[in-house]
């Protein structure tokens, strides 16, 4: 294999952003150009290329039959331990994405860190958040979440209490998906040079064999879904931010979405095309970038979009628009017209889906974009987000 | 959702393209002052669903987009002294200076935070009596009541690390700058409904009489919009010209007396320069000289600071109305809302913005 070759330039002009701003960070196409001129390039792999919410690798040969059958059991730590996945992919290697629904047992594997403030905020913190997040992003490859990492950034002088706290809630997250945390990390930074805590997290799942979820194959025809309604994580997290609190009884929805999406599978099987979950960005940036990745167009329909009004009510007194607020246990799927109404059913019969609803359909033209019928009845472009999402000044 | 929904109904929203669309006779241009009106009529798609005959031209009132290079400039070489803490409402932080803009300046570890309010930026002064605390007051009659009540408390207080670099502009002299013009080509305004819950549209009056149009006061939903174009237009097919307001529910003849007395106690009018468009007359507040010692420019004497557009930006004729975003040779190629060339790419109420995240394609 010929090794990746680094040019004397960045590849992202020092003229247009000699240093980072927030807004590469923000989820929007900042983020994506970072991701997708520097990082993708630098790292180069089919696994990483799929651009997907986590890798998805096949096992090396012979993986197929017993360790396997073991994995789709669920946690079990024994077979994990065997596993030694790191090593055995160095040597296997197997990076090839295959071409539609295996019929071996896959691994997904994803990582997020999470640097939310503030750390404690309504219907959640940065432990819960930490586990949700890694373990939804396994979810939306099609995957049963089997084990978690865990590691810690503390700023020197962070109150041992609420570290504590921080790690027991994430004990109660793991516990309540049932996946172990299996290995971890920490460091200390000096005083100043952190915000508090930081917390990565990585995962790993196990694909089931038929399974085929990946944003390429959505295609012109299909249908999208979305299992609730959305902003709720945005707006709380933004009602207990310094500077910007207001009064509001929403909580975060930051959940777990593996049994969600499990009940999804079951009904609906390898007419399961695209699952995401829209955190950062929103639905809008999601929704974008699947249909950069697969060349569709997608069709929104507003007055079918589930937004709750303490939501909507608090994005238009802060000048948002709630298609680009974070959400943290909401899923996008996109599915044949001809699983759409038992996608629909299998979400509303899971408490975490209780307000699906279709929101939209995806079209051949025009590639890239997405589009939305709006309440009046008016049709416009639903864009990524540029930068961050700033509140207006009138 | 109650004083939202009412607004937005799509059979309501029907009745009144109806009737425009059985009004309308002749071609007519109809320019909307503010830029929120602006990204309303983009965003639901009002102005591809009006009969061709009706075109709507995009008015200068972005406060971010008319607030002139060098302010920014000023802005950025206030933020960068050390020491000081930046405020300002979220928009003007992507505006690009000449060389660069207010999120750059933090990324370069300046303190620029955002505030909801200008009062807010005092709280800030009080709990920091360590610091500078600057905060950026831009904005129509809308934003200038908060300004000058933060002010105002500063001095009454006693708060003297607090001060403000004004830019504030005024609706009425640009509509004059855009009527007295040899290339307008309005017929018809739509006056900023939240300018005039502030300032009454006495103001108007005068004008329509001079230049004989009809103004509209009107709203920012949807439905608002449709019936404020439908007045406009009414007017216009009659031959009448004069001032009519459709935003009642927030405007009266008046105004807020309480807040305009106050402005007039901290402000006095200037001749201020737009971005874009160039100097005109009394079209601007700055503190009056009683409040010097509340006066950025003053205190951190940047008053020299000057500044260089893009020579390929033609903001200016996109807020006077005499060119379209997408009739831009740089629109969407060389300027987009990563690399803006110009304000109105920029703000949430910018046409330019506007056009790109609603319109760039067909749709």
């Amino acid at each position: 294999m010929e090794p990746v070759r680094f040019g004397l330039q960045c590849p992202i002009p020092i003229s247009d952003y000699p240093s980072v701003t927030l807004a590469h960070g923000g989820g929007g196409r900042l983020t994506q150009m970072l991701i997708e001129r520097m990082l993708v390039p630098a790292f180069s792999n089919p696994a990483l290329e799929a651009l997907h919410d986590g890798a998805v690798l096949s096992l090396p040969m012979g993986w197929g039959g017993p360790v396997g059958a073991d994995l789709r059991v669920g946690a079990d730590l024994r077979v994990g331990a065997d596993l030694r996945v790191g090593a055995d992919l160095r040597v296997g290697a197997d990076l090839r994405v295959r071409p539609g629904p295996s019929d071996l047992p896959r691994l997904a594997f994803t990582t997020d860190s999470y640097v939310v403030t503030p750390r404690f905020f309504p219907g959640g913190d940065i432990g819960s958040l930490a586990v949700h997040g890694t373990v939804n992003d396994l979810a939306m490859c099609g995957a049963r979440p089997f084990a978690l990492s865990a590691g810690f950034i503390l700023e020197e002088g962070l109150p041992m209490e609420e570290l504590w706290r921080v790690v027991q809630s994430m004990q109660a997250a793991a516990q309540g998906v049932g996946v172990p945390v299996v290995t971890g990390d920490t460091k200390v930074v000096d005083r100043g040079r952190g915000d508090g805590i930081y917390i990565n997290t990585a995962g790993i799942g196990l694909i089931p064999p038929g399974v085929e979820i990946s944003p390429q194959r959505a295609q012109p025809g299909d249908v999208v879904l979305l299992s609730g309604a959305i902003g709720a994580h945005g707006v709380a997290i933004m009602s207990v931010r310094e500077g910007l609190a207001f009064e509001t009884t929403l909580k975060s929805d930051s959940a777990p979405l593996h049994e969600l999406v499990a009940r999804v599978l079951d009904a609906t099987g390898e007419r399961l095309h695209v699952l995401r979950d829209p955190t950062r960005g929103g639905v809008a940036s999601a929704l974008n970038e699947i249909a950069a990745q697969a060349r569709v167009g997608i069709r929104l329909f507003e007055t079918q979009i589930p937004v709750w009004d303490e939501v909507r009510g608090a994005c238009e007194i802060l000048g948002l628009d709630p298609l680009y607020v974070a959400n943290e246990g909401k899923c996008l799927a996109i599915v044949a017209p001809d699983a759409a109404d038992a996608a629909l059913a299998a979400l509303r019969a899971h408490p975490l889906g209780k307000e699906a609803a279709i929101i939209g359909e995806v079209v051949a033209d025009p590639p890239g974009v997405v589009t939305m019928r709006s309440r009046i009845g008016g049709w416009r472009i639903v864009d990524m987000l540029s930068g961050e999402q700033l509140p207006r000044i009138c | 959702m109650r004083f939202m929904d009412e607004y937005r109904s799509e059979a309501d929203a029907r009745k009144l393209l109806d009737a425009i669309e059985r009004l309308v006779s002749r071609p007519w241009t109809i320019m909307e002052i503010c830029g929120g009106q602006t990204h309303t009529l983009i965003k639901t798609g009002i102005d591809r669903m009006l009969p061709d005959a009706v075109t709507l031209v995009h008015g200068p009132g972005c406060p971010v987009c008319v607030t002139p290079l060098e302010m920014i400039d000023r802005a950025i070489a206030i933020a960068r002294q050390p020491g000081v803490l930046f405020t300002s409402f979220g928009d003007m932080l992507r505006v690009p200076g000449s060389r660069t803009d207010l999120l750059s300046v933090k990324a370069g570890g300046g303190d620029v935070r955002i505030v909801y309010s200008p009062l807010d930026a005092l709280k800030l002064a009080q709990r920091n009596p360590d610091r500078q605390v600057v905060f950026f007051a831009v904005g129509f009659e809308t934003t200038a009541p908060g300004n000058a009540m933060a002010v105002w408390q500063a001095r009454e207080l006693g708060v003297r690390n607090f001060s403000v670099l004004c830019s504030h502009v005024l609706v009425p002299p640009a509509m004059e700058a855009i009527l007295g013009s040899g290339e307008n080509t309005v017929q018809s305004f739509l006056a900023a409904g939240h300018v005039c819950t502030v300032m009454g549209y006495r103001e108007y009056e005068p004008i329509a009489e001079r230049y004989r149009v009809p103004i509209v006061v009107t709203g920012f939903e949807p439905l608002d919009l449709l019936q404020g174009i439908y007045m406009a237009l009414k007017s216009l097919e009659e031959g009448r010209w004069g001032v009519e307001n459709q935003y009642s529910r927030s405007v009266t003849r008046d105004g807020n007396v309480a807040a305009q007395r106050l402005m007039g106690q901290v402000f006095e009018t200037c001749d201020r320069p737009w971005r874009g468009i160039g100097l005109i007359p009394r079209s601007g507040y700055r503190l009056r000289p009683e409040f010097r010692d509340w006066d950025a420019e003053a205190r951190f004497a940047v008053e020299g600071v000057q500044a260089q557009e893009s020579p390929l930006c033609i903001a200016g004729q996109i807020l006077r109305g005499t060119k379209k975003p997408h009739e831009c040779g740089a629109f969407a190629s060389l300027c987009t809302p990563e690399h803006p060339l110009g304000a109105p790419m920029v703000s949430s109420e910018g046409a330019c913005a506007a056009y790109y995240q609603y319109h760039r394609a067909r749709v």
